[in-house]
Order: C-alpha cells, then sequence, then structure tokens
C-alpha cells in the first residue's frame, strides 16, 4: 500500500502541490491523468524519493520513503521517469541488467540473467539486446526503459508516460503487460498516461491532478464523464461506450 | 575483445616499464637502477592517479569533458599549500615534516574540494555551466595563489615548489611512500565502486531508483578523487590535460564505460603514456623535460576536439 499523507511541495516559491492525500492500495492498476503541469511528475517523484519531501509523509508498504535505506527501497519500489536519458555507452542487456542492481549489486547471478532474460522478451527486446542504447528509435528505448523498471522485480511499478514514442501496438502490448502482472503477479502500477482511452481500457482506478491537487479519483466509469473530464482538461468531448468501456473522443 | 585490449594495455604498460629502468644503463648499476625505480614508482602512481580520478569525475559529473585540473582542483592544492606557508612562515613550513605536511594539504583540498562541488552537483547544473565554473575556479585559485605568493617574502616563496605546468623530470621521491599509501587505499576504493559507478554514470534520478545514496556516494567520489589529485600534483605539479588524454585514450582503447574495464585500463594507458613518454624522451629524443609541453599540447588538442565534436557521451 502507497500512503500519501498531506504532501506540499513548493519549487522555491513556488506551490507545486497542495495538500495531496492518497491511498494506492496494493495491486491493480491506477492511471495518473490530468494536464501538463497539474503536479503528477512531481508526486510520483516525490514518492519515488528522488526529490525530499518538504512537508507530509509518504510511505510504501510501511516504509516511509524519507528514512527507509534507498537499497532497501529499490527492492520495493521502482520508478522510470518522464525525461530519462541514457548517457553512458551502454548495451541493451546491460541497461536491463542494471534493473537487478538493488539485489545483487556486484555478479548477476543465473536467476537474475533469467529475469533479464524475461524482461527483455516481454518488451521484445531479445533481437535488439546487444544494440547500443544510442543506436535504438526513440520507442526501443523507452522499450529498454521500461524493461529495466520491470526486471527491478518489484512490487510497485511508478511509469511516468511509459506510452511515450510507442506505436499503437507496443503502447497496447505494454498496457496488457502491466495489466497481466498487476492480475497475475499482484504487483501496484502507478502510471502517468495522457491517453485517457488507454487509462480507460486497462486501468482498475484513475486519479486525476489538476493545479497540484487531486481533483476526481474513482472508476475509469466515474471518470469519464463529459463533465468531470471538462472539469480536469477544460474543455468538453463526447464519451462513447464501446465494449462496456467508456471512451473519450477528445480529437472531434 | 575489451579483456584483450586490456591484456594488451598491460604488457604495453610492463613494456614501457622495462625499457625505462634498461635503457642506457651503465656506470653503477645498482645505484643508476634504484634511482630509476624512484622514478618509476612516482610516475606510475601519478600516472594512475591522473588517470582514475579523472574517470570517475567525469561519471559524478556525467561528461567526457570535465577533469579534476579543468575544474582546477589542482590550483586548490596549490593554494592550500602556499595558504600553509603563509600561515607558518617559511621557516615553519621547511620545519614541518614532509609527510605531514602532506596530509594537511591533502585533507585540505579534500575539504575544500567537496564543499566547492558538492553544491554544484547538487544543482545539477548542466555541463557549459560546470565548464564555466571550472574555468572560473581554475583562474581565482591560481591568482589567489599567486597574490599570496607575493604577500609572503621571496625566500619563504622559495620553498613552495611551485611550477605553472607538471615537470615530470623532477618528481618529489621524499613524498613516494606516503603518497603511495594514499594511491593504493584510494584505488583499492575505486576498484571495490566498480559497479556502484556503473549505476551512477545512469544519472542521479535512475541510480536513487536503483537504491544509489546519491549524494553520500557522490561525496565520497569527490574525497576519492581529490585524494588522487593531490598525490600527483604534490609528486610532479599541476598537468592540465593529461587526464583528459587518458581517459579518452582508455575509452576509445576498450569502447567500454564499464568501470570493471575502463578503470583499469584508463590506470595502464596513464602509465604506458606517462613512462613511455618520459622513455622515449629521455633516450630517443634526448630532452626529459619537455614531455609535460607535450602531453598538455596533444591533451589540450584533444579537449577542442571534444568540444568540437560536442561529445558529451
Ligand atoms: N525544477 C523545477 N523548477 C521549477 N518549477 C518546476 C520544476 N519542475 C517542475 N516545475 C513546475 O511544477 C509544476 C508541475 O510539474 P510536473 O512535472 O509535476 O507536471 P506534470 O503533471 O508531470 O506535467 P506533464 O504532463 O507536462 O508531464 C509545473 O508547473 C512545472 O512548471
Ligand atoms: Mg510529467
Amino acid at each position: 500500500m502507497i500512503r500519501i499523507n498531506n504532501v506540499s511541495f513548493k519549487h522555491r516559491a513556488t506551490p507545486i502541490l497542495h495538500d495531496v492525500s492518497l491511498d494506492i492500495a496494493k495491486g491493480g492498476v491506477v492511471a495518473l491523468i490530468g494536464p501538463n503541469g497539474a503536479g503528477k511528475s512531481t508526486l510520483l517523484s516525490l514518492v519515488a524519493r528522488l526529490q525530499a519531501l518538504q512537508t507530509g509523509t509518504i510511505s510504501v508498504d510501511g516504509l516511509p520513503v524519507d528514512t527507509t535505506p534507498g537499497r532497501d527501497l529499490a527492492k520495493v519500489l521502482a520508478i522510470l521517469r518522464q525525461d530519462t536519458t541514457v548517457a553512458s555507452r551502454l548495451r541493451v542487456r546491460e541497461l536491463v541488467g542494471f534493473g537487478r542492481f538493488p539485489h545483487g549489486r556486484d555478479r548477476l547471478t543465473d536467476e537474475d540473467h533469467a529475469i533479464v532474460d524475461a524482461a527483455m522478451a516481454q518488451f521484445d527486446l531479445t533481437d535488439l539486446s546487444d544494440r547500443f542504447i544510442e543506436t535504438l528509435s526513440g520507442g526501443q528505448r523507452q522499450r529498454a526503459l521500461v524493461a529495466m523498471a520491470f526486471a527491478q522485480g518489484t512490487d510497485y511499478l511508478l511509469l511516468d508516460e511509459p506510452l511515450n514514442n510507442l506505436d499503437m501496438y507496443y503502447s497496447r502490448a505494454l498496457m496488457r503487460s502491466l495489466r497481466s502482472v498487476a492480475d497475475a503477479g499482484g504487483k501496484t502500477v502507478v502510471i502517468v498516461l495522457h491517453d485517457i482511452n488507454q487509462a480507460s481500457a486497462h486501468a482498475d482506478r484513475i486519479v486525476a491532478m489538476k493545479d497540484g491537487r487531486i481533483v476526481a479519483d474513482g472508476t475509469p466509469a466515474d471518470i469519464l464523464t463529459p463533465d468531470r473530464l471538462e472539469a480536469v482538461f477544460g474543455f468538453r468531448m463526447r464519451v462513447e461506450t464501446i465494449a462496456g468501456k467508456p471512451f473519450a473522443l477528445h480529437q472531434l | 575483445m575489451a579483456d584483450r585490449r586490456l591484456f594488451g594495455l598491460g604488457l604495453g604498460a610492463f613494456a614501457v616499464a622495462a625499457a625505462f629502468l634498461a635503457i642506457g644503463l651503465k656506470g653503477n648499476i645498482a645505484f643508476v637502477l634504484e634511482l630509476r625505480l624512484l622514478k618509476l614508482a612516482a610516475l606510475v602512481q601519478v600516472g594512475v592517479a591522473i588517470a582514475v580520478s579523472t574517470v570517475i569525475f567525469q561519471t559524478v559529473t556525467g561528461n567526457r569533458i570535465l577533469t579534476p585540473s579543468i575544474m582546477g582542483l589542482d590550483a586548490l592544492y596549490l593554494f592550500g599549500q602556499m595558504l600553509l606557508v603563509f600561515l607558518l612562515g617559511g621557516v615553519g613550513y621547511v620545519a614541518l615534516d614532509p609527510q605531514l605536511k602532506f596530509g594537511l594539504e591533502v585533507l585540505f583540498l579534500m575539504g575544500l574540494a567537496c564543499a566547492l562541488l558538492l553544491p554544484m552537483l547538487r544543482s545539477r547544473l548542466d555541463m557549459g555551466l560546470m565548464l564555466l565554473a571550472g574555468v572560473v575556479f581554475g583562474v581565482l585559485f591560481r591568482s589567489l595563489q599567486s597574490l599570496l605568493a607575493r604577500l609572503i617574502d621571496p625566500n619563504e616563496f622559495s620553498v613552495v615548489q611551485s611550477a605553472s605546468f607538471a615537470n615530470f623530470n623532477a618528481v618529489r621521491t621524499d613524498l613516494l611512500v606516503f603518497a603511495a599509501i594514499v594511491t593504493v587505499l584510494a584505488i583499492i576504493i575505486a576498484w571495490r565502486s566498480r559497479h556502484v559507478l556503473d549505476v551512477i554514470s545512469l544519472g542521479p534520478d535512475a541510480a536513487t531508483g536503483l537504491g544509489v545514496n546519491w549524494a553520500g556516494t557522490v561525496a565520497g567520489l569527490l574525497l576519492l578523487v581529490s585524494a588522487l589529485v593531490a598525490v600527483s600534483t604534490a609528486l610532479v605539479g599541476p598537468v592540465a590535460f593529461f587526464g583528459l588524454l587518458v581517459a579518452a585514450l582508455a575509452e576509445r582503447i576498450v569502447d567500454s564505460r564499464r568501470h570493471a574495464v575502463l578503470l583499469p585500463a584508463a590506470a595502464l594507458t596513464g602509465i604506458v603514456v606517462l613512462v613511455g613518454g618520459q622513455t622515449l624522451f629521455q633516450h630517443a629524443l634526448g630532452s626529459a623535460t619537455a614531455l609535460g609541453v607535450v602531453i598538455e599540447f596533444v591533451g589540450g588538442l584533444i579537449f577542442l576536439l571534444l568540444l568540437v565534436l560536442g561529445s558529451r557521451k
């Protein structure tokens, strides 16, 4: 369970988050949506202790993120940031292998190698495994980064816009993989999405943020209504139900 | 592949060391050999210290152009040395045990370097700003040093061996033992940190996500870099571009940024360039003092080349 209690955050004098509280139960896919600048990435980076907490508390499975040793947390929680760039000259296999670092540190065991291979297979990277990261296309690189977060083998997975650069095929494949690790593996996935229809199709719960606050929280059917969406995104869109799931026709 | 090249570098280092000891050996062989051994030990230390500190520094700052000396760390060391003369007076300074003096200078540099660099790394300056800050620091400390040099009287000034570039011909063999202890300890720590260094090279966020205590680890690594810079500066004086030259060469030779390969490759390349260069200049070209200038010249060219190519990788 991820517990976020009364978290506020400022960049110098600019307030970014206002008294955010959110509980995310173990197991399932939670989509975080909201307009640009709403504070989604900031919230995720606070949960993943990439930035220091200013006010409020956050704990993951009872471990307070600000005082738990980084390595212990890294076995429970993995994060993929929105704008990750890999500056180092690495092959795909090496990058994905870094996901095992919190567990072994030095040498990869046979088990680690098996996990790395499985993560690469899951994201169709096996053929690319000996390529250097900088020679990959944007979407292939993104898949390698997601595979690295997967290989970390944590119960909680925070993904900030992992669908960036992915084509329709791999977007769907990634969402289905997330669904299956949540259903079969009992994992908790928190994912920032801009494609609200992906959220509707694959998430159990949608949390909407705007201006540093949580403005809506519920099942896809609760959130995907013209009124709710207008309150979050500031314009009216049609919502149609197809195959039992609501879809927003925001392109019209 | 990388292993074979590493092995080749090892052979090369061994060969230049043998050549350095053996070529033109005449007269009182035991005496000459002892002198040469001492000098070889110093050169090896300097080569390794500069190479390893540069690689670690580049990993920590996330770029391939900055080196400790471009950031003015060696100037900082000389400034600390001058400050010590200023505070103690020339007589007091000379009276101090050289090992103790060196120890004080190392500690001074480690403290100051951390105090200056950590805030810069914390605020995640981009490379251009870092470079600019480094150049400014370098100039600042050089000027402060010469200001202090003017304030103290000429006799006292003469006790500080201070050169504007390195002299590989006049190494301070009196500091050798103490320096060797510092170097060996630093090398051991660097080697044990090789996996953490790999993770650090992914950047602060990814490293934190993988469970590395970024601020603490980086502070420790900077202390290590400072100690190594202090060793090399104390032994031969400031060397601006040697580290850059060696790190760039080593990376091209083994074609890897994995520290388990890169650290030894850089260290061996440092030995080959320094000891090999010294042997060449001493015997073939007959002017041993020119090596420092040539290394700086080639290193400087590489620096420009890297800047022009905009190589951040
Ligand atoms: N380093 C920073 N300095 C100042 N302001 C910042 C900084 N990082 C983020 N902000 C501000 O914080 C607010 C929230 O940013 P955040 O990245 O969390 O938004 P987001 O919801 O992830 O947006 P997006 O959908 O565009 O990724 C924005 O207004 C942004 O301008
Ligand atoms: Mg964001």
